[in-house]
């Protein structure tokens, strides 16, 4: 895997700046460091939301490599027609270059509105790479909850109020689904972790196939928090398991990180406005949940590491 | 239509199956399957999806078709307008079919009068031969227009019917659509692009304004090509089709299947001495609102069969248009509506007989309703 100096060194303006993103924001990270990986020989399909709002203000685009938007819930299915057509022309004798296919959503185009489209493409089988960047919420029209969002998160469609403490369901554990369609390759991976994100986008490139990476990505926006903090935010999701880093290549699961000391996810939430009244001494109970939820998981995680088959490892051509 | 696809070869195909248009989908995945064509076949989840691949394939540069009917093409709706903004020349087989509620398989135009804004180019089929016409004319005209076509043809009625046809030699057909050259595509890795960029207050309008004269401009291209078509196969199209409409006092105006039932009543009324015509209209849109007002310029009264209803408490989607493009030329004339058909109700040769019988005692001053149900059950 290269390091950072080497791929900044050819790539490193595809997604240029220039763009419109908030100081600070975590998704245009994503998009530059997919990009310095995958090269100039790849086609961008981007579901309508932040990073497509940001980034293709006519006449004006940051992406330098061929680049289309279509609508909101369909990314995963405009990729798939484009990655179809360069089978049609490479069968035709017509086409003989290699190409990567990059579709880019949000939580609100993936979790949400665009699963259908996500999960057919990826049923189809499609040489696609699917980058979630999920930002707990549907950040582009203000904050609003989606199916990515924690549960207690403060939005503006699931408020903190007299009697209501933010949003009471938990999120959709869509890394899970992806890999319940039995996909080569399903990764969690963050902003915030430059190494982590480019060795996975490089092994996903590598694979034949469907491939899906969700990407946490901190929203000093909708979080609420200061802009220089989004690596640390992404780092500290991490360290306290809020968003485990992995990989299931094949099936087989592997935890990128572990961290030597978990760390509380008070220390994680204290630093966002959206979790600010879970440290109200009267929402301990609902904080002391959420902390036995994100344990829950992490044991389960470890878990699936450990049972997986050590031989006899099904692969998925 | 999945013949003309066939022998259009193109280079992508992005379909779900659905009532009355499955067959469209499934015996092009048999050609697929045999091996027949180059296409990739994408068998998509949904219709939304099935556009949306189709907007991909287009945009990365390739010649792309789909097939639809009814609630699928409902819920391509969205992507509809995006093909069409996007200047794609994407080419849909329609297949009518009403719309729910209440769910029904049968035909109605409802479907295809439910998207005739969102910019794409719409053309009739009267019969089997034309709906296999049009479809391989379509490819050209959305090629030189840069606008999405759909050809649509009678549910059931057409698309499940015996009939016989004449088919082109594949090499002939292969010659006269050509090979698709466009300009920028996102296959063309050397020069990016951006597609489906942000417009906001400053350019959507001028974006917009584009669309629109292209379409009013493909209005010659549909023109032209059906003129060329016309030269190299023996059957020319136009814009609508004239039948004895010339010396006529009365005539219907109708789209689909329907003229073809229609131009037996009319030959039956003209053995009997009684000067009646019709105007079959192939192209919806662009709405040729000049020629028509032209072509009915001599006439005295018309009545126009919608196979779909507006619901705006007005006359139908077609009586409306043909409304407009008659007091544009000042023509003030005995105008009756005729919806009929809805859900695939049975229009027959007495029915339009009747119609014709109305426009004659309207003509000696028999009042009429300006809006009639035909067959319904009041």
């Amino acid at each position: 895997m290269a390091n950072l100096k080497d791929l900044a060194k050819g790539n490193k303006d595809l997604f240029t700046g220039g763009h419109r993103a908030c100081a600070g924001c975590g998704a245009a990270m994503i998009a530059k460091q997919v990009l310095m990986v995958a090269g100039p020989n790849t086609v961008v399909a981007n579901a309508t939301g932040c990073l497509e709002v940001v980034s293709t203000i006519f006449p004006y685009t940051a992406w330098n490599v061929p680049f289309i938007h279509s609508a909101f819930e369909n990314a995963a299915a405009t990729i798939s027609g484009v990655e179809a057509l360069y089978k049609s022309w490479t069968r035709q004798g017509k086409y003989d270059k290699k190409v990567n296919f990059i579709a880019f959503g949000g939580d609100g185009g993936t979790y949400d509105i665009g699963l259908q489209s996500l999960s057919g493409a990826v049923e189809r089988g499609h040489n696609i790479l699917y980058v979630c960047y999920n930002n707990e919420a549907y950040m582009n029209t203000g904050v609003q909850r989606s199916g990515a969002t924690p549960k207690g998160a403060d939005t503006t469609t699931a408020p903190v109020g007299k009697v209501k403490q933010g949003k009471e369901q938990l999120r959709k554990d869509l890394t899970e689904i992806m890999v319940a369609h039995k996909m080569p390759y399903v990764a969690q991976s963050i902003a915030g972790n430059w190494r982590d994100l480019t060795s996975k986008v490089e092994k996903a490139l590598s694979m034949e196939g469907p491939k899906f990476i969700n990407v946490f990505q901190p929203c000093r926006l909708g979080w609420s928090y200061d802009p220089e903090l989004t690596c640390e935010m992404g780092r500290l999701a991490a360290e306290s398991c809020v968003w485990p880093l992995f990989e299931v290549v094949n099936g087989v699961y592997k935890i990128t990180y572990k961290p030597k000391e978990k760390k509380p996810i008070a220390e994680w939430i204290k630093l966002q406005g959206r979790f600010r009244h879970l440290l109200k001494p009267e929402n301990k109970p609902l904080l002391d949940e959420i902390q036995a939820i994100t344990d829950k998981h992490w044991e389960e995680l470890l878990k699936k590491e450990n049972s997986n088959p050590q031989q006899n490892q099904v692969k998925v051509t | 239509m999945a013949e003309a696809m066939r022998q259009i070869n193109p280079d992508v195909v992005a379909a779900y199956p659905i009532t009355p248009a499955t067959e469209v989908v499934q015996i092009f995945a048999g050609f697929v399957a045999d091996g027949l064509v180059d296409t990739e076949f994408v068998p998509v989840e949904s219709e939304h999806s099935a556009m949306s691949a189709c907007i991909g394939a287009s945009a990365a540069g390739g010649r792309t078709i789909t097939g639809t009917s009814s609630q699928g093409l409902a819920l391509m709706a969205e992507m509809l307008y995006i093909a069409a903004g996007l200047r794609l020349p994407i080419v849909l087989a329609d297949v009518n079919r009403a719309l729910s509620s209440p769910i029904n398989i049968h035909c109605d135009h409802s479907d295809t009068m439910m998207v005739k804004d969102a910019g794409w180019i719409q053309i009739f089929s009267e019969n089997v031969q034309e709906a296999y016409d049009n479809m391989i004319q379509a490819i050209k005209i959305a090629e030189t227009a840069r606008l999405p076509v759909i050809v649509t043809t009678d549910g059931f009625i057409i698309s499940h019917g015996m009939e016989r046809m004449e088919i082109i030699d594949d090499q002939e057909v292969k010659k006269f659509v050509g090979e698709y050259k466009p300009e920028y595509y996102l296959l063309k890795l050397d020069k990016p692009i951006t597609v489906g960029a942000l417009d906001l207050t400053d350019y959507y309008f001028e974006h917009k304004r584009q669309e629109i004269e292209a379409m009013r401009d493909s209005k010659s291209i549909i023109v032209d090509v059906g003129k060329d078509f016309g030269n190299k196969f023996g059957r020319p199209y136009d814009l609508f089709e004239r039948y004895q409409l010339d010396d006529a006092d009365c005539a219907i105006v109708a789209m689909g299947s329907t003229a073809g039932t229609a131009k037996v009543v009319v030959d039956d009324l003209r053995s009997k001495g009684l000067k009646v015509g019709l105007l079959k209209q192939r192209v919806f849109r662009p709405f040729p609102k000049e020629e028509l007002a032209e072509a009915l310029k001599g006439l005295k009264a018309i009545a126009v069969m919608d196979r779909s209803d507006s619901m705006n408490g007005q006359e139908g989607p077609l009586c409306l248009e043909i409304k407009a493009a008659l007091f544009d030329k000042g023509l003030n004339k005995i105008l009756l509506n005729y919806i009929y058909g809805l859900g695939g109700r049975e229009i027959k040769l007495d029915d339009i007989e009747g119609i014709y019988r109305d426009l004659i005692e309207s003509l000696k001053g028999k009042k009429l309703d300006k809006i009639i149900y035909l067959g319904v059950r009041e």
